[in-house]
């Protein structure tokens, strides 16, 4: 196909949908319907390519597969795609949750539709191009791309106090990769290309990394988000449609997790090294701390906003551990996160449909009219509170242990998440769904119709076989993992010689 | 096999889960009781060859589970004489269970999801107690943390049974904390968390040395005090246990199955699997030895007072775990296992009796409402009466062997940890023939106190204002509001499905200590446990409790009597000086009522403030301190300036996007260039 590969195929394929959608004319109902039908083709027809790259992957090597390269800017800064095991996973899940947001907005998106989803589909490509990208400039571009489908998303199709969500998301995000650009251009000043490969071999020396690693960081910060730049978040999924939150916590938070893992970790591993105190300090405040703020919202989106964050904070919390349990833990619940997170707003987003309120207070023993709904919900409260048997556990397990062989005092303060969580998500059930139905309003509320029951059946299902068995996802990250662990111990013997000599 | 034993309730699951609906209710109690039946059968098989036949440890895998780097988890089982005699327990006592709820839950109309829970929670045991590693028992530890918080709130329309719920899981993963720490300490010691990987290397680490939290301490006692803190969780031993009173307000075959005779004694299960480990850690014995010591005399104490029915035997199952935790500590694994295995009879026995009684008075709890049912229901008192002398340890009863077991190892230990523990257990000996007498004899003997009585306005029985709540009461369902609380009719006897299980459990009850006495604790020790429980060569406890003086093995039953006859003489000949001795100190009667205050205090500690700095982070932290002074200050300018200029609309929109993307793209391309050049 023109000596272009799947990768591109992902990302062209979007696009192709979506300029199919721009050419309807009209806002008819068929119009609408016709959008809806062909974002819905699209997506599906993007998860079973990427399934098909998937196939061709192989888990038993960490060098990158399905690489592309094409001239572009320069000779040096090349339009370069590839992946290896750390980003396919990711690839699949902002894949795989696509179509799930289509079907949820299918009936409550009612004004715009078509650009609706011509923002979404560009969304998906620049998605899938961060993972993909093997060039930091073209990472960058992605990176940064995203910002505005998602800004406009939220600022158009939002709730009442969208501008104010949509501002703070896009000046939150902006400001931290403004350093991130600078910092690109200062690598590629001393190491004389912006390739991620190249980038990987090179070794930056130790004061440069410290500049690098907090430039980076910067922008990864806020985009995970790690405490204290996490409050553009609970605004921006308080505002944003159902579908938007799904994107926005179940694949625009990983990007950070991810820039963290394909740029600071083997990039910068001294300063990494150097740096991972303030990591773990930050991750423990982030989830103690949002984890007690998670518990006292009365809006519920904000609370699983707010334990969105705290999860995140598992995952930075697992990367800095710098060890096999806490990498790969990191890494998995990036991908579980994706899963329940996306689900449970979806859950939300059922109930919001339904009722056109987020207010705890507005609801209460919705499981005698929705029992159905009760029960999905129940798995995902659950699988956020990572019970074993649900992928949730495996992540937060595997970091803790991480990160209690990196330094207990941050194992323990970070188990005690497992007792804060569990006091958040259950009282949101206990009010939500359990109790009599007292409010008029809810009377006539109606259980999931066969549309919901579409879209959540493989979510939890998936749920429920990963954290049964692990291993398709695990054994993906684990190679990649041996070697990213090599280049750090390299760095870590090199720190502990110079603090040998300097004494 | 041992697929099917565990498995099967599983399937029930599933079925009665996913198409209770469908089938009706019916099919699915008849499935999963069948299948559970099953199930127990083949445990007895299963404890039969392992425990008296030949058959050496089995290792049952059934896949992998996790691989990460050193950590390996395997989902398989580990049979061994100690997890048959678990299979043995769970499974019966699950099975009578299911029979039972067949009648006493047979006006409910969610019959098919309570039983799903019930043989999800079976499941989830099974899974516990056939682990063969840690995180395998972790799994199944939540997993039965689940099922109970499901079954505790079972009845989700009333209030305090969510709040229960609640309390129960959030209480449970407090000792969670401390057992996931365990195992990652255990982790970095053994460089794997399969017993087979631990076990033969515990030696290798008895003088290790291991740094938490800033402080070095011997590796294998803070590894233990860790994992202990799971076990006192889900135990409810002293400082975790408040959540055990409250799970009464789950249905009472629920309270039976889990909150007496299996999940409850998993933190027994799990320090007595960790024998090899334990042994190696005598500080924290010593804990578990003053812990146990401490629950069995607290809990005695409130269980003297409540009104409750259920709340009596659930301050009884307390204390009587905490005897189980005395003779895990003093080294007698056995005396301990032993008692588990005995009270999973009798005090399912009490709980299932209980749940008749109130069956027959028609969701009624409260036993100042009661009185001469003796007459209504004659074999639910006949066989309330084996559960409460096997209980109080009346001679040859299971209680008897098991129970005066661990008060002869706690004295025959000659540590001062273990002297405090016989103390606190003679005594909470005789409170414990006190209690469950006086339970006997309100609920059985003297007057009909029902059959005019109000429901809404109790006599002050005993002479004191008490914290009388009416969510004591199991809710009546739908069918059963039109023959009210209190008419004119007669408590009934519980038809044949309640009252076989009973039987089969009282004869447990009797027979149990007697038959099994000499495997667990005599001289078929060796050849019945294979190994299963681990004592060092100097620990000669079990030796040592059969040359205790010849005072101590008479005590026990001593106490017995005095809290029989004293029993009697309260409640029987003078039936005032209950009254009479509450209003004398009511101070002390206070106290006890409200259980020592744990709850008020729990909450002023830790529930509350929570609360306040949750609320104080959300609106000072991040609304006014991180907000104020990042982006609303900056947003707000940029809302002024824009607000005339941007106008979101069809059209524009793309424009205005595409635009943003031009000028990244310039902006990247153009300093790029500038840089290269």
């Amino acid at each position: 196909m023109f000596g272009f590969g799947i990768l591109s195929g992902l990302l062209i394929l979007p696009l192709i949908g979506a300029a199919f959608i721009l050419t309807l004319r009209g806002d008819s109902e068929a119009a609408r319907s016709n959008a809806r039908w062909a974002a819905l083709a699209t997506t599906i027809a993007t998860f079973v390519l990427s399934l098909v790259a998937w196939n061709r992957f192989d888990t038993a090597t960490a060098s990158f597969q399905l690489v592309e390269s094409h001239a572009w800017l320069t000779d040096t800064i090349r339009f370069k795609l590839g992946v290896d095991g750390f980003s396919i996973p990711l690839v699949l899940l902002t894949t795989f949750l696509m179509p799930f947001c289509i079907l949820a907005s299918w009936d409550s998106i009612g004004q715009r539709v078509k650009e609706y989803y011509v923002a979404f589909l560009v969304l998906e490509t620049t998605m899938i191009g961060v993972f993909c990208a093997l060039d930091l400039v073209l990472f960058y571009l992605f990176f940064e791309a995203g910002l505005i489908p998602m800004f406009l998303i939220i600022g158009i199709w939002g709730g009442k106090r969208r501008i104010y969500a949509s501002f703070k998301f896009f000046l939150y995000t902006l400001l931290g990769s403004v350093l991130m650009l600078l910092a690109i251009m200062a690598m590629y000043w001393q190491a004389g290309t912006t390739d991620i490969p190249t980038l990987l071999a090179f070794k930056f020396p130790y004061n440069l990394q410290i500049w690098l690693w907090l430039a980076f960081f910067a922008s990864f910060a806020v985009k995970m988000p790690m405490w204290p730049v996490h409050t553009w978040l609970p605004d921006a999924h308080v505002e944003a449609p159902t579908a938007g939150s799904v994107i926005l916590a179940g694949v625009l938070l990983k990007m950070g997790g991810y820039g963290f893992i394909r740029v600071s970790l083997p990039m910068f591993p001294d300063a990494s090294v150097y740096f991972a105190p303030l990591v773990f300090a930050l991750s423990i405040i982030a989830i103690i701390y949002t984890s007690l703020v998670a518990l006292m919202q009365e809006d519920i989106k904000k609370l699983i906003a707010y334990s969105s964050v705290a999860h995140m904070g598992f995952v930075t919390m697992g990367l800095f551990s710098m060890n096999e349990q806490g990498i790969q833990g990191a890494m998995f619940t990036m991908i579980s996160h994706g899963l329940v997170s996306g689900a449970l707003f979806l859950c939300v987003g059922v109930i919001y449909d339904r009722m056109h309120t987020r207010e705890i207070k507005a609801y209460g023993g919705l499981v005698n009219r929705m029992p159905m709904y009760a029960v999905v919900f129940l798995i995902l409260t659950m699988a956020n509170v990572a019970l074993p048997g649900t992928s949730g556990f495996i992540g937060e397990f595997l970091t803790l242990m991480g990160a209690f062989r990196s330094n207990t005092w941050v194992a323990f303060f970070a188990t005690t998440g497992v007792i804060l969580s569990a006091a958040y998500a259950l009282w949101l059930y206990r009010r939500v769904v359990y109790g009599e139905i007292d409010k008029p309003a809810l009377q006539t509320i109606t259980d999931l119709n066969r549309r919901e029951i579409i879209t959540f059946a493989p979510l939890v299902l998936l749920i429920i076989y990963y954290g049964v068995q692990p291993g398709p996802i695990l054994d993906t990250f684990a190679v990649p993992t041996d070697a990213l662990m090599q280049s750090v111990q390299a760095a870590l013997s090199t720190v502990k010689t110079a603090a040998v000599a300097a004494h | 096999m041992y697929h099917a034993i565990v498995f099967l309730p599983l399937v029930g699951f599933l079925i009665a889960g996913l198409f209770g609906r469908v089938i009706g209710a019916r099919p699915a109690e008849i499935i999963t009781t069948a299948l559970l039946a099953v199930s127990a059968v083949l445990s007895w098989v299963s404890f039969i060859q392992v425990g008296f036949g030949e058959e050496p440890m089995i290792r049952v895998q059934v896949a992998q589970w996790m691989s990460v780097g050193d950590l390996r988890v395997d989902w398989a089982f580990r049979i061994d004489t100690l997890t048959a005699m678990m299979l043995v327990v769970v499974n019966t006592v699950s099975a009578l269970v299911h029979l039972y709820s067949i009648g006493y839950m047979h006006e409910d109309p969610h019959r098919p999801r309570f039983f799903a829970y019930l043989s999800l929670f079976t499941f989830a045991m099974l899974m516990l107690v056939t682990a063969d590693n840690l995180v395998q028992m972790f799994f199944g530890w939540e997993g039965v943390g689940l099922a109970s918080y499901l079954l505790i709130g079972f009845w989700y329309k009333k209030d305090s049974a969510n709040a229960a719920a609640m309390k129960a899981f959030i209480v449970n993963r407090v000792g969670d904390f401390g057992f996931l720490l365990g195992i990652f300490t255990i982790f970095v010691l053994f460089n794997g968390v399969t017993f087979d990987a631990i076990f033969p290397r515990v030696a290798e680490f008895a003088d290790a040395r291991f740094h938490f939290l800033g402080i070095e301490w011997h590796a294998l006692t803070i590894a233990c005090l860790l994992l202990f803190m799971g076990a006192m969780g889900k135990s409810a031993q002293f400082l975790l246990h408040t959540w055990l009173p409250d799970a009464m307000e789950g249905p009472t075959p629920v309270s039976a199955l889990i909150h007496a005779a299996t999940m409850v004694t998993a933190g027994v299960f799990m320090v007595a699997r960790l024998s090899p480990v334990f042994e190696y850690a005598p500080a924290a014995l010593t804990v578990v030895t003053v812990i146990g010591g401490i629950t069995a005399f607290f809990a005695a104490t409130v269980g003297l007072v409540q009104n409750d029915i259920k709340r009596v035997i659930a301050y009884s199952t307390c204390s009587q775990l905490g005897y189980m935790f005395v003779a895990l500590g003093v080294g007698a694994y056995s005396a301990g296992v032993f008692h588990l295995f005995t009270h999973a009879f009798f005090k399912a026995l009490l709980f299932l009796g209980a749940g008749s009684v109130i069956h027959a008075m028609h969701h009624e709890q409260d036993m100042r409402n009661m009185g001469a049912l003796r007459r209504y229901i004659p074999i639910t008192t006949a066989m309330m009466a084996i559960g409460t002398l096997a209980l109080t340890g009346f001679p040859f009863t299971a209680g008897y062997y098991s129970k005066d077991a661990i008060i002869e190892a706690a004295y025959a230990s000659h540590t001062s940890a273990g002297s405090f523990a016989f103390l606190a257990t003679v005594i909470a000996a005789l409170m414990t023939s006190f209690y469950s007498w006086r339970l006997f004899f309100l609920t059985f003997e003297g007057n009909a106190r029902w059959s005019n009585a109000d429901h809404h306005a109790h006599g002050h029985h005993e002479g004191v204002e008490h914290d009388d709540r009416s969510h004591d009461v199991e809710p009546a369902t739908h069918a059963d509001h039109e023959h009210g609380h209190h008419g004119a009719h007669t408590p009934h006897e519980s038809p044949l499905v309640m009252v076989l299980p009973l039987i089969v459990l009282a004869i447990g009850a009797v027979v149990a200590g007697i038959v099994f006495h000499d495997a667990f604790l005599g001289h078929g020790y060796q050849e019945f446990w294979k190994g299963a429980l681990f004592t060092r060569p100097e620990n000669t406890i079990l030796e040592d409790l059969h040359h205790v003086p010849g005072w101590v093995p008479f005590l026990p039953t001593v106490m017995m009597i005095l809290g029989f006859l004293l029993a009697v003489y309260m409640y029987i000949v003078d039936a005032k000086k209950p009254a009479q001795l509450a209003a004398d100190h009511p101070i002390l009667y206070r106290f006890l009522l409200n259980k020592w205050y744990f709850d008020e205090l729990y909450d002023v500690i830790f529930v509350r403030p929570a609360m306040a700095i949750g609320r104080f982070f959300w609106r000072t932290g991040d609304q006014r301190i991180i907000d104020g002074l990042g982006p609303d200050g900056i947003s707000a300018r940029v809302l002024d300036v824009t607000r005339g200029v941007v106008r979101v609309q069809t059209g524009y929109v793309y424009h205005y996007a595409f635009a943003m993307l031009i000028g990244v793209a310039a902006l990247v391309t153009f300093y790029l260039f500038r840089g290269a050049h």
